[in-house]
């Protein structure tokens, strides 16, 4: 198989997101390792967007990536202020004692 | 052809291992560097792909500001990350259990998508005989031109709410007061005291 077809890139895609799915199940505790899990399953996302994009001849896709690109860029800056703030005020940021809210 | 793909092969391999190595690493400063390195690779997937003005944007977007962040954060917090692995290998089973499932179902879904035929043989990042910066733009300023301005807001309100959340005012620190200074008047700023011989100032 020596011509790299859209279905090569689909697969590289899922496995992508498969590992950001499993660092979220492994690191249940660490939070900035989940957060560069949910970083690497958008970053699928992406690949997914832009491989469909590129094989179905229309550059929508890839504008959809680049609204992906920006969403990730916002969410990663917002939590790690709240991190920043979370460890302020606790000390620690352990995920299991973020329960203040809790009823 | 047949380098494309040795070109291909190698980095959908680097990018799977070195994000399989973000997600099992021990030490989170290692974390964000392997992270660094599936941005690179997962962007030079993107030039082999034609989409040369993404794979550019993920380099500056993610490796220049996320990554970046990220590391800025890991080496801000003085935090004992050997605790927080805890319950590490107690996960791994759910983790690769509910992983393999999820890998299997994805691929088998894109395989069958793939052999459907809805899509062309040939990759073609920007059609109409344009580079794909051009592509880009003539769909971005035209048909997603609100979308563009909302995903900006959505940048300007993920700034605000960051200095917001992480600015502190420290209570002992002495600090200029412009408008202070300013309304200072000779009833304010100073005393007429009258002295008598020999007590001085009380």
């Amino acid at each position: 198989m020596m011509v790299i077809g859209l279905s090569d890139y689909l697969v590289v895609s899922a496995l992508l997101f498969t590992i950001g799915v499993f660092g979220i199940f492994v690191n249940r505790k660490n939070i900035i390792v989940i957060l560069m899990s949910i970083e690497l399953i958008l970053l699928a996302v992406n690949i997914n967007l832009v491989a469909f994009s590129v094989y179905l001849h229309q550059v929508t896709g890839q504008i959809f990536a680049m609204f992906v690109l920006t969403v990730a860029a916002a969410e990663a800056a917002v939590l790690l202020a709240i991190l920043v703030t979370f460890f302020r005020n606790r000390g620690d940021i352990a995920v299991d004692h973020a329960n203040v809210m809790k009823g | 052809m047949a380098l494309a793909a040795i070109a291909f092969y190698l980095l959908a391999a680097v990018t799977l291992v070195s994000a399989f190595l973000v997600v099992i690493g021990r030490n989170p400063v290692h974390s964000v560097l392997f992270l660094i390195l599936t941005f690179f690779s997962a962007a030079g997937l993107f030039v082999l792909l034609g989409a040369e003005f993404l794979a550019m944007l993920l380099i500056v977007v993610y490796v220049g500001a996320v990554a970046v962040l990220f590391l800025f954060v890991v080496m801000m917090l003085d935090v004992d990350f050997s605790a927080l692995r805890a319950g590490f290998a107690s996960n791994l089973p759910v983790g690769l259990g509910v992983g393999l499932l999820l890998a299997g179902e994805m691929i088998f879904t894109s395989v069958v998508v793939v052999n459907n035929g809805a899509t062309h043989a040939m990759p073609m990042a920007a059609p109409g005989g344009v580079t794909n910066a051009e592509a880009i733009g003539q769909a971005l300023y035209t048909d997603y031109f609100y979308y563009f301005q909302a995903a900006g807001l959505v940048l300007l309100v993920a700034m605000i709410g960051a200095i917001v959340l992480t600015l502190r005012h420290r209570a002992n620190v002495k600090r200029q007061n412009i408008s202070d200074q300013v309304a200072r008047t000779p009833a304010t700023g100073m005393r007429i005291v009258q002295i008598e011989s020999g007590e001085g100032l009380k």
